[in-house]
């Protein structure tokens, strides 16, 4: 008799843990055939509160890690990646329904994004930061910083799509409540498992699974949340809901892209978009 | 106030600017009627009506607009950087030549001292014109590209009139764009006073385009189906309402809005510099600042020592006829805000803070409150939350750097901050764990063209100044 496989239990990944939703529901995510993958925790408002929390805990610590530090984390994450590629694989192509050459190539360019933006973590500074030659005696330097806590509704690519959105806010020292592809939930979770195995600490990255309507409104008007990502929202009319309630507290948005092809090179707007400038004078003199 | 601090009148000579008895729209480089329903700006010092103004209404914004679109795509958006700059750098020369007309027009018509406006505003001003010419040829280095938006549709605040017309117009014409600017209803004639050097400087018609109004008009402008890129400068809750107008569509958004910052002097700050310092910070241009520090923190252990030297100091001021070069503390800039000022005062005294006041006679005409300091304000006092745009300080004490800290970002604010000590590494470790857009160490309230200028969290987002200015009117490299 062949062996029973021992099947996981696709939970959200929130401060560092894998809780099941409060609410206690589960939504069918089925592979690009129709059948049964797993049940997948159907986040609810409450889940989402809760990783606010554990963002914001988690953001005095993070952005203040020397950026030496969240390199060698990202990077951490990337060799970690880079163990597990054969897993990812066989997930894109059962959730997806990719070649396996394709799913090669998407775990490829996300294990090397990770990389492309680890080294960016102590270089940002120096390429969008500046002295400012001001007409008097003091001593003024611009440099960015993290915005915050920043609620991401991440795109389709189930893995590419959801390292690049979150990387480049990581990286410059953000915290993060990312709501995964609502199709193709399940990679987000496995790659929260390689998070939580990377150094990273809880709360920086937070994982939910579920419906976007019903969770994004609820990150777009919470008055902890610093800036949304809008790219992985397709609907033109809850994206413009999404951006009127981001204005209660003046959040940062990006708005919507979900075409975006992710294996091209990006830029480096993704981390500049959620980075504040500080200036700071002081006068020079004996 | 003593005696011996008593001083002739020294006023500055109003011989030097004319001003109409009534002024239209500048749309498409000529003065035109509006079709709004004309209003009166007045000299808040005396109350004395100065000009008729007229407001734009729905058709001459979409007139202004249109003439902007004409230029962006005819000629400005055509022209090569080195020519827009030349543009901008005779704008520059023209504003220095005119600076006093400009610095006592702004005085008259905002009630700020000649002090500030001759030697603060209007140099700032032309320095910022001149600064962004330099970029208009050398954007391609400046790490945001050298594509411009197209029409940029600007509403500034009554604060620094014609410095945040420089701040919006200099940067935006600088990367190639056209723009339709709104400046406050009660502040309208030295942005229509530019107007007329812009023809000076014989800019292309429409690149400028100056209508006058108030809310109604700025919300045409912000809505304007035409309009690429909206810059705003103004109220939190104004700036709100524009986030919400543009959602949905693809405008580029700037806005600098409103700030409460906290002025934080340490047990072993300089004190001389401090009390200058905490006066310039409240008191400069009114307290009609957003990046004023509006909340001192004092550590325990000289809080009396500053609070006596602070009143002393406050004391000192002279306050009065704007256009006396000896005056310190002007006019507060309309009826409406003064009311403001008082009824959040009244606020600070019904909520158990105790109020303490400069004597001094106030004039019997115009809009006028005095030098004020309200101590006991703990977090929760609305005076410590709240911006009230005035010359009013709040006063709260802290015992350890950390407890200053969390006092100071406990605001949904984050514009500006300040810190007063001798200790280097306690500088730098301050200026890195305050959330706000601009650190002054051992100074405050100071601007440069060469010096970005912004705020975290509700204060607003985009820069204001320098290389950073730059990228609110280009495309970027990337996105």
């Amino acid at each position: 008799m062949s062996r029973i496989d021992v099947r996981k239990t696709y939970k959200l990944y929130i401060g560092g843990q894998f809780p099941r939703s409060e609410s206690g529901r589960s939504y069918v995510v089925n592979d690009a055939k129709g059948r049964l993958l797993a049940n997948a925790a159907q986040a609810s408002r409450k889940d989402a509160r809760d990783a606010v929390v554990a963002a914001r805990a988690a953001f005095g610590g993070w952005s203040t890690k020397t950026a030496y530090n969240r390199a060698q984390i990202v990077y951490r994450i990337a060799e970690v990646l880079e163990g597990r590629r054969e897993q990812f694989e066989a997930e894109l192509r059962a959730a997806e329904g990719v070649s396996a050459a394709k799913a090669k190539t998407y775990v490829d360019a996300a294990i090397d994004r990770l990389v492309w933006y680890a080294g960016w973590a102590d270089k940002i500074t120096q390429v969008v930061g500046n002295a400012n030659p001001v007409a008097g005696p003091f001593f003024n330097l611009s440099t960015p910083e993290p915005s915050g806590v920043i609620a991401v509704v991440a795109p389709r690519g189930a893995l590419l799509g959801l390292v690049s959105v979150v990387a480049p806010l990581i990286v410059t020292g953000n915290t993060v409540v990312v709501i995964a592809s609502q199709d193709n939930p399940l990679t987000a979770i496995t790659l929260g498992e390689v998070m939580a195995t990377s150094d990273l600490p809880g709360g920086v990255v937070n994982v939910l699974t579920g419906s976007q309507s019903e969770i994004a409104p609820w990150l777009a008007s919470h008055m902890d949340v610093n800036g949304i990502d809008l790219t992985g929202v397709e609907d033109a009319a809850l994206a413009s809901e999404l951006e009127v309630a981001a204005a209660d507290n003046l959040k940062r948005v990006r708005r919507p892209a979900p075409d975006t092809d992710w294996l091209l090179e990006p830029g480096l707007d993704r981390m500049t978009r959620f980075m504040e400038t500080k200036t700071v004078w002081h006068p020079i003199g004996v | 106030m003593s005696n011996i601090f008593e001083y002739a009148p020294a006023p500055e000579s109003r011989a030097v600017v004319d001003i109409k008895p009534s002024y239209g729209l500048f749309i498409n480089g000529e003065f035109v009627d509006g079709h709004g329903k004309a209003f009166k700006t007045v000299n808040p010092a005396t109350e004395e009506v100065l000009a008729e103004v007229a407001e734009a209404d729905d058709a001459d914004v979409d007139e202004a607009v249109k003439a902007a679109r004409r230029a962006y795509t005819r000629v400005w958006s055509r022209m090569s950087g080195a020519e827009r700059a030349k543009y901008l750098y005779r704008i520059a020369r023209i504003i220095q030549e005119r600076g006093r007309e400009l610095a006592v027009l702004e005085s008259i018509d905002n009630g700020k001292p000649i002090k500030e406006s001759r030697d603060v505003d209007i140099p700032v001003v032309a320095a910022h014109f001149f600064y962004y010419a330099g970029w208009a040829d050398k954007l391609e280095h400046s790490g945001y590209g050298s594509t411009p938006l197209g029409v940029a549709g600007q509403v500034i605040p009554w604060n620094f009139p014609l410095l945040m017309l420089a701040w919006k117009i200099a940067p935006a014409l600088a990367c190639g764009n056209t723009v339709v600017l709104k400046p406050a209803e009660t502040t309208p004639l030295t942005a229509l006073l530019f107007a007329e050097i812009c023809q000076q400087a014989d800019l292309p018609p429409g690149v400028v385009n100056i209508v006058t109004g108030a809310g109604d008009t700025g919300r045409a402008i912000v809505s304007h189906p035409d309009v690429d890129k909206v810059a705003f400068t103004g109220s939190t809750e104004v700036g709100k309402a524009i986030a919400r107008a543009v959602a949905g569509t693809d405008k580029k958004v700037t806005l600098e809005l409103g700030g409460k910052a906290a002025n934080i002097v340490f047990d072993d700050a300089p004190l001389d510099q401090a009390i200058e310092g905490i006066v310039n910070g409240i008191f400069f241009n009114q307290g009609h600042v957003c990046c004023a520090g509006s909340r001192l923190l004092v550590q325990e252990s000289v809080a009396d020592e500053v609070l006596e030297r602070l009143k002393r100091r406050m004391s000192t001021l002279r306050m009065g006829d704007p256009l006396d070069k000896n005056t310190d503390v002007g006019a507060i800039n309309s009826g409406e805000q003064l009311k403001r000022i008082r009824e959040l005062s009244e606020v600070g005294d019904a909520e158990g803070a105790e109020r303490w006041e400069v004597a001094c006679d106030l004039p019997t005409k115009g809009f006028w409150f005095p030098p004020t300091l309200f101590t006991g304000v703990s977090q929760a006092h609305r005076i410590a939350r709240e911006e009230i745009f005035g010359p009013v300080l709040s006063v709260l004490t802290f015992r350890t750097p950390s407890e200053a800290i969390e006092k100071a970002n406990n605001t949904p604010f984050g514009l500006s901050a300040g810190v007063w000590t001798d200790k280097g590494s306690r500088i730098l470790s301050m200026a890195n764990r305050l959330r706000a857009g601009v650190v002054w160490a051992n100074t405050f309230n100071k601007f440069d063209p060469t010096s970005p200028f912004g705020g975290y969290k509700e204060s607003g987002y985009g820069r204001e100044g320098g290389r950073h200015g730059l990228e609110a009117y280009l495309k970027g490299e990337d996105s």
